[in-house]
């Protein structure tokens, strides 16, 4: 039998027959109605999109993306990258990009260890604690994001000014200008010891994917932490020293109106963040609760009666099996993160919307400027989306 | 089920050939008026693009009753076009989506403390037909702070709302003055001044008149100063959709109908009157006793008698709506050209 297998689905196959050129041909009619469908939505296309360009031309309205080079003149107050108001409206857009970014994935990184521990507090055998995080889920997810960003916002706005700045440390204070940190003037030893670190990053979760491969094969337990100091401590370390181990402390200092040097978080930012990280956690919450939930008790008794200690069960059993429920909502709720944060122009963080609306209104090209916004979005969101696929595809079940 | 997917076909296709046929009827229907006059009396009102709420300018009162310069405005355009000015609709638009609303064809004209520069007159496809209040761009701070000229603000925090002329005016004079700040960009107009009110900024910039309205709203204006400085040119004013000469032409000698009745002195309450007995030919001209100077602008001869018996003159407007929020008019560019300022209308024959 196995000699002369046949492929099972050949024998299902319909027996090939010639196209016929006539409408009781299923394919031919088949063929036909897709012509038609494209070319509805080709017209369709084609239409908006002559007569846009045609209605532009009449009301002399100018278009194209040559503004892109021109100055913009717009003050941005965060940036990551070096920005002054001579630079181009394409770098101001850039800033743009660069700061929706910093929200997102800070927002989905703190949303997703938040609303985790609050999901895990769900299930918690006491009381106290699983009331009350039923409480925050409940009261959390009921209020518009908009009312919540505002009410931290004005929350942040209340705090003392620069000069009654709270001070609980030295070089750290709390005032409606922000939070202000001591920090390092940045150079580029620290830049390299930063870049040292991500490739250690890389190279411990290589080996211990390796170690365990081969405890699999031998069965010998391999330690990852030594391989970790040296990679994620001891290099960069040697890295900043290479290069003449610079620190200069950068402490801020209240000077005129406003506190100079040293790291800032700004009120506009935070409020947006905590906004954005409280709403979402509320979401995450239930999406792992119903996670753990979905993984039999039978599974867990199981792992127990195997000797597996409490965190083993946790680890080896119960999550693996949660994560394939846990992933795909979340998937949806870190696009949310993302698209919630165009929110920012309501309290004054200036996001991707933000400039790119303050662009489009100096130089009038609003189909230019939404262009850019939407495809900013849909290229962030494809991306996440893409990562997650990727990781659920991972994460699935084998089956045959 | 198969009758069904028929019929779904049959609907398909008849709907791609009525695509088909329609696309170049279709083409034209999405325009904005080319004839805006036209439009506007065949509608039966005027649509007024104004400002979302701006003391003194645009704001409704108690009643919901829209009240202001720019309302006034609003009100001269339809007594010159039905002799009735409560024949106007209000739209509010934000700084962002003023100009949109107007190119699209959602107002017909805007009124809404836009300043006249040359690359919206250019490539916004507009037309500033005039300037009705000459303002310019300053500096507000709380007393306590202790600032008594601009050019102390070095290293201030500074609100400012976006999509505006304010912000470029804003980075020009930094530039020019070799002075950092940092700004506090919010998009809605209660949102900024909260921020200013709260502390969040050492100061709050946009142009006077609009400093001067603000500061009139909030609870101790003493609290308060507008800095000396006046860091730019802000030539406020109607602005209409580029290519209807006609319209444009209407709001302009509207308005210049409210300069020449106060260069001649005639009031909302005295215009009857003046009708009846003036015999200065200029007054009877714009009156439309004699002269076919409404028929030229396509309107009744008596367009400019409506305008000022529903709004007044020019001076009266002012004083009715901009000086209770504290804006001076005397040695100020609004004040007439006989009286030093720059409000001058062209001759009426």
């Amino acid at each position: 039998m196995s000699q002369t297998s046949i492929d099972p689905r050949s024998l299902r196959a319909p027996p090939k027959r010639p196209i016929k050129l006539s409408w009781a041909d299923e394919r031919i009619r088949g063929i036909f109605w897709q012509v038609v469908v494209v070319g509805i939505v080709v017209s369709i296309v084609w239409w908006l999109w002559s007569n846009t360009v045609h209605n532009l031309e009449v009301r002399r309205i100018a278009t194209g993306f040559g503004f892109l080079n021109r100055e913009a003149g717009l003050p941005i107050a965060e940036s990551i990258i070096d920005y002054n108001p001579t630079n181009t409206y394409l770098r101001a857009l850039i800033v743009g990009l660069l700061n929706t970014l910093k929200v997102a994935v800070v927002g989905i990184i703190l949303a997703t260890i938040f609303g985790t521990l609050i999901g895990i507090a769900r299930l918690s055998k006491n009381w106290v604690l699983r009331t009350l995080s039923a409480t925050y889920v409940e009261v959390i997810r009921d209020l518009p994001l908009l009312l919540q960003l505002l009410f931290w916002y004005a929350i942040l706005q209340g705090l003392p000014g620069p000069r009654q700045a709270m001070h609980p440390a030295e070089g750290v204070f709390l005032s409606n200008r922000g939070l202000k940190l001591p920090w390092i003037e940045w150079e580029g030893a620290h830049s390299l010891a930063l870049l040292a670190f991500v490739v250690g990053l890389v190279v411990t979760f290589l080996y211990r994917r390796q170690a365990v491969a081969k405890q699999i094969t031998d069965g010998v337990p391999r330690h990852t932490w030594p391989v970790a100091l040296v990679a994620l401590v001891a290099v960069p370390l040697a890295a900043w020293a290479a290069l003449g181990a610079p620190f200069t402390p950068d402490i801020p200092a209240l000077r005129g109106f406003n506190f100079q040097g040293g790291l800032t978080l700004s009120p506009e930012y935070f409020a947006l963040l905590a906004g954005l990280v409280m709403y979402t956690a509320g979401f995450v919450a239930e999406i792992v609760r119903a996670g753990i939930q979905a993984v039999p008790n039978g599974q867990r008794e199981a792992a127990q009666a195997l000797g597996l200690r409490p965190g083993a069960v946790l680890r080896l059993v119960v999550l693996p099996q949660a994560l394939r429920v846990i992933v795909p909502p979340m998937t949806s709720q870190y696009l949310n993160i993302t698209k919630n944060s165009s929110l920012a122009v309501a309290i004054g963080y200036q996001d991707i919307v933000s400039i790119a609306n303050t662009t489009l209104n100096q130089t009038g090209q609003a189909i230019e400027g939404i262009a850019i916004i939407m495809l900013v979005y849909l290229t962030i969101s494809l991306s996440i989306s893409g990562f997650m696929n990727w990781y659920n595809a991972r994460i699935a079940l084998v089956e045959r | 089920m198969r009758a069904f997917g028929q019929t779904v076909r049959r609907a398909l296709g008849a709907m791609a050939l009525l695509g088909a046929a329609a696309l170049p009827g279709l083409a034209q229907a999405q325009q904005a008026p080319a004839n805006t006059l036209d439009a506007i009396r065949a509608r039966g009102a005027l649509i007024c693009g104004v400002n979302t709420g701006l003391a003194g300018f645009a704001q409704p009162d108690s009643q919901g009753v829209w009240r202001g310069f720019d309302i006034d405005y609003c009100r001269s355009i339809a007594a010159a076009i039905f002799g009735d000015a409560s024949k106007v609709r209000y739209v509010p638009t934000t700084a962002q989506s003023r100009f949109t609303a107007l190119q699209s064809g959602e107002v017909d004209v805007l009124f809404r403390n836009t300043t006249w520069t040359l690359s919206r007159d250019t490539s916004l496809g507009l037309d500033f037909p005039a300037v009705n209040f000459y303002d310019g761009q300053g500096f507000m701070v709380k007393r306590t702070a202790g600032v008594s000229s601009a050019s102390q603000l070095n290293g201030a925090t500074i609100c400012v709302q976006p999509g505006t002329t304010t912000e470029q005016n804003l980075t020009d004079w930094a530039r020019a003055n070799r002075i950092q700040f940092t700004p506090v960009v919010i998009e809605r107009l209660e949102e900024v001044v909260a921020a200013y009110v709260a502390g969040r900024c050492d100061a709050y910039t946009t142009d006077a008149s609009g400093l001067a309205a603000t500061r009139s709203a909030q609870p101790t204006p003493a609290d308060h100063v507008i800095l000396p400085e006046v860091i730019s040119k802000e030539p406020l004013g109607p602005a209409v959709r580029q290519g209807d000469a006609r319209f444009a032409d209407i709001v302009r000698w509207s308005h210049f109908a409210m300069l020449v009745a106060e260069e001649l002195n005639i009031t909302a309450a005295t215009a009857d009157q003046a009708l009846a007995s003036d015999q200065r030919p200029e007054a009877l001209r714009l009156l439309g006793k004699t002269g076919d100077l409404g028929k030229m602008l396509g309107l009744d001869n008596a367009w400019a008698l409506h305008v000022i018996k529903a709004v007044g003159n020019y001076g009266e407007v002012f004083a009715r709506h901009l000086a209770p929020i504290g804006l001076q008019r005397a040695r100020s560019p609004n004040a007439m050209y006989t009286q030093g300022g720059l409000q001058y209308a062209p001759p009426f024959r």
